[in-house]
C-alpha cells in the first residue's frame, strides 16, 4: 500500500473516505439512531472510544493472532470495548443509554469497527492504527450529527431538544425520512469528493482478469466511485 | 398504380396521439371533479387546485433547468400531477403543506428519478402519503361538504370520511354526488365515473384497470363481510380506480398483468381498510402495486409467436 503520512491516516476517515457516506458502512445504527442530534452525538462517541482501543489492542496483537482465527479474535477484543464503553455509559450518562437501547451493545457487530480492524488495524503499526479509529470515528461521528441535525430539526423542529421550528414533517425521524436523508447525504459527500479533485478510485486494473490481455487505457471500471481502502 | 407502389422507410403509419394530447384529455376527464369540488367546498377548493398547479409546473421547469435538461412543461404532465394532488388535499389544508406536496411529487418522485416516463410510483401518490405520513392532523381534518347530513357531523364543521363515519349515516346517492367528507375530488364519485368513461371513450385509458380493481374491491369486501357498493363509493376508490392506477408509467403493459395489478391494488385496498389503523386505503395499495409492476411485466411477458409451450415432465 501506498505510504501515507500520520496526518493523511487521520484525515482520510473524515471526509475522503468517510465511513458512513463514502464506504456506506454502520447503515442500521445511522438510520436508527439519528432521530435526534442528541442520540447521534452520543452513538457517535461511543463507537469512536471502541473503534480506537479496538484498533490499538488489534494492531498490537496483530503478530499473534493466527490468521485462520482472527474474526472470533477481533470480535471478542472489541465485544470487551463494548461492555466497558456500555457499563460507562450507564453510569455516567444514563438517558443516553435509554435513548439508544439496543443499538449500544450492537456497537460489537457494527461493520465500521470490524472493518476498520480487518482493513487497517491487523496490518498496520499501532500509531497509525489509532489515528486511523480516530478519524474514521470523528468521520462517524459527524455523519451521523449531520443526519441527527437535519432529522431532528425537519421532523420535530427543534434542535438539541430546544423547540426552533413551529413546523414538523413528522417523516423525517420517521424511517423513510431517515432513508432520504442518508441518499442525499451521501450524493453531497460524493459531490464534494468529485468537485475537489478528490473521487476514491480503485485502482483499474488490480483485481481484474483482463488486466494483462487489456489494451486499454481506460475501462468503465475506473470511472466508478468505489471507495475502498487503499490496499 | 405508380403512387401504390411507392416505398418509405417505417413508420407506416401515424396518429396524432403525443404525450400532450393525452395529458389534455386527462386534464379535460377531471374537470367535472374539479367543479364538483368547488361546489361542494366552496371557491377554497379552486384556489387549493390553482396553488398545486401553479407549484408543480414551476417546480418542473426550475428543476429540469437545474439538471440541465430540455423543458418539459409543454407536455402537461406537470398540470396533472397538479391537479391529481390537489384532488387528493382535504379543503381546509395550508397552503404551504400542498406545496410542500407538490415538489415530493415533482423534484423528488418525478424528476430525480429522470422525468416524465420513469417515475416508479405515482408522483401524486407518493406525494399524498409523504403528507399524510408527515402531517396526519392537517391531511384527516375533513370540512362537512354543504348538504351532507347533519348526523355526520360532530361539531357542525368537521365530519369523519364516509369510511370512518358510522353505517347508515350515508346514503349511496350521498356518496354518489358527494354529500360526505374527504378530499376535495374524491367526494363525488359521479363526476369522476363521468371522468373515466370520457377516458375510456377516447382510448386513453384501458377499461381493463379499472373495472377489474372495482370488481376486485366488491369481491374482497363481500368477503371480509362490507357493503361492496358503499365501499366502492366513498373515499378514494374511484379516483384511484380511474385516475391513479391507470397511469402509464406505473401500471403494467400486458393485458393479464393489467388484470393482475388491478386484482392486487383491489384486494389490498379492502385489506388496509378493514384491518389497518387507517381509514383509506387506496394510496397505499396503488403504491405498494406499482413497485411491484415491473416483476409483474416479467411474468406476463408475451410468448413469441411459434412457441410451443414443453410439455410437463419431458426431459430438455
Amino acid at each position: 500500500m501506498a505510504q501515507k503520512s500520520l496526518f493523511q491516516e487521520f484525515t482520510k476517515g473524515i471526509v475522503k473516505e468517510n465511513p458512513v457516506l463514502c464506504l456506506v458502512l454502520g447503515t442500521c445504527p445511522t438510520l436508527a439512531v439519528t432521530t435526534s442530534a442528541f442520540n447521534a452525538i452520543g452513538m457517535g462517541v461511543a463507537a469512536t472510544a471502541v473503534l480506537i482501543c479496538s484498533n490499538a489492542v488489534i494492531s498490537a496483537l496483530r503478530k499473534f493472532i493466527p490468521d485462520k482465527v482472527r474474526i472470533p479474535a477481533y470480535i471478542t477484543i472489541i465485544a470487551g470495548f463494548v461492555t466497558v464503553v456500555q457499563m460507562l455509559v450507564k453510569a455516567f450518562a444514563p438517558a443516553i443509554n435509554d435513548s439508544l437501547g439496543i443499538f449500544l451493545p450492537l456497537i460489537v457487530v457494527n461493520c465500521i469497527i470490524l472493518g476498520r480492524a480487518e482493513m487497517f488495524a491487523g496490518k498496520n503499526p499501532v500509531i497509525p492504527s489509532i489515528l486511523d479509529g480516530l478519524g474514521m470515528g470523528i468521520g462517524f461521528t459527524a455523519a451521523l450529527l449531520c443526519m441527527g441535525i437535519i432529522r431532528e430539526l425537519l421532523g420535530s423542529g427543534s434542535l438539541f431538544g430546544i423547540q426552533l421550528l413551529p413546523v414538523q414533517i413528522l417523516i423525517f425521524i420517521l424511517p423513510p425520512g431517515g432513508f432520504f436523508v442518508f441518499g442525499m447525504l451521501i450524493m453531497l459527500a460524493n459531490k464534494l469528493n468529485t468537485k475537489a479533485g478528490k473521487t476514491v478510485k480503485t485502482k483499474p486494473c488490480d483485481g481484474c482478469p483482463m488486466a494483462d490481455k487489456c489494451s486499454q487505457s481506460t475501462c468503465a471500471n475506473t470511472e466508478k466511485e468505489v471507495a475502498t481502502d487503499a490496499d | 398504380m405508380e403512387n401504390m407502389l411507392h416505398v418509405s422507410s417505417s413508420p407506416h403509419f401515424k396518429c396524432n396521439n403525443s404525450t400532450r394530447r393525452i395529458m389534455l384529455d386527462v386534464i379535460i376527464a377531471l374537470i367535472p371533479a374539479a367543479v364538483a369540488a368547488c361546489v361542494i367546498f366552496g371557491m377554497r377548493s379552486l384556489m387549493l387546485i390553482g396553488v398545486c398547479v401553479a407549484t408543480c409546473v414551476l417546480l418542473e421547469y426550475v428543476s429540469r433547468k437545474i439538471m440541465k435538461r430540455d423543458t418539459t412543461i409543454g407536455d402537461l404532465s406537470a398540470v396533472v400531477t397538479g391537479l391529481l394532488l390537489a384532488l387528493n388535499l382535504p379543503v381546509d389544508i395550508n397552503p404551504l403543506i400542498a406545496m410542500f406536496g407538490c415538489l415530493v411529487a415533482i423534484v423528488v418522485v418525478k424528476q430525480m428519478f429522470g422525468g416524465i416516463g420513469m417515475n416508479f410510483v405515482n408522483p401524486a401518490l407518493a406525494a399524498r402519503i409523504v403528507l399524510l405520513v408527515s402531517f396526519p392532523g392537517p391531511m384527516m381534518h375533513w370540512v362537512t361538504a354543504a348538504g351532507a347530513p347533519k348526523a355526520a357531523a360532530i361539531d357542525a364543521t368537521t365530519s369523519a370520511t364516509p369510511l370512518a363515519a358510522d353505517p347508515g349515516v350515508y346514503s349511496y346517492v350521498d356518496l354518489l354526488i358527494g354529500r360526505c367528507g374527504g378530499s376535495i375530488g374524491e367526494v363525488c364519485a359521479a363526476a369522476l365515473i363521468l371522468g373515466g368513461v370520457y377516458l375510456v371513450i377516447r382510448k386513453v385509458i384501458s377499461p381493463i384497470i379499472p373495472c377489474v380493481y372495482l370488481a376486485a374491491a366488491a369481491l374482497m369486501s363481500l368477503i371480509v363481510g362490507l357493503d361492496p357498493l358503499y365501499q366502492l363509493l366513498s373515499g378514494g376508490m374511484m379516483l384511484g380506480a380511474i385516475f391513479m392506477a391507470t397511469d402509464y408509467t406505473t401500471s403494467p403493459v400486458t393485458k393479464w398483468g393489467k388484470v393482475i395489478f388491478a386484482c392486487g391494488c383491489g384486494i389490498l385496498t379492502i385489506l388496509l381498510r378493514s384491518y389497518s389503523n387507517m381509514p383509506e386505503g387506496v394510496s397505499f395499495s396503488i403504491l405498494l402495486m406499482n413497485i411491484l409492476v415491473p416483476h409483474i411485466e416479467h411474468l406476463t411477458r408475451p410468448r413469441t409467436l411459434g412457441f410451443v409451450k414443453k410439455a410437463k415432465g419431458a426431459k430438455k
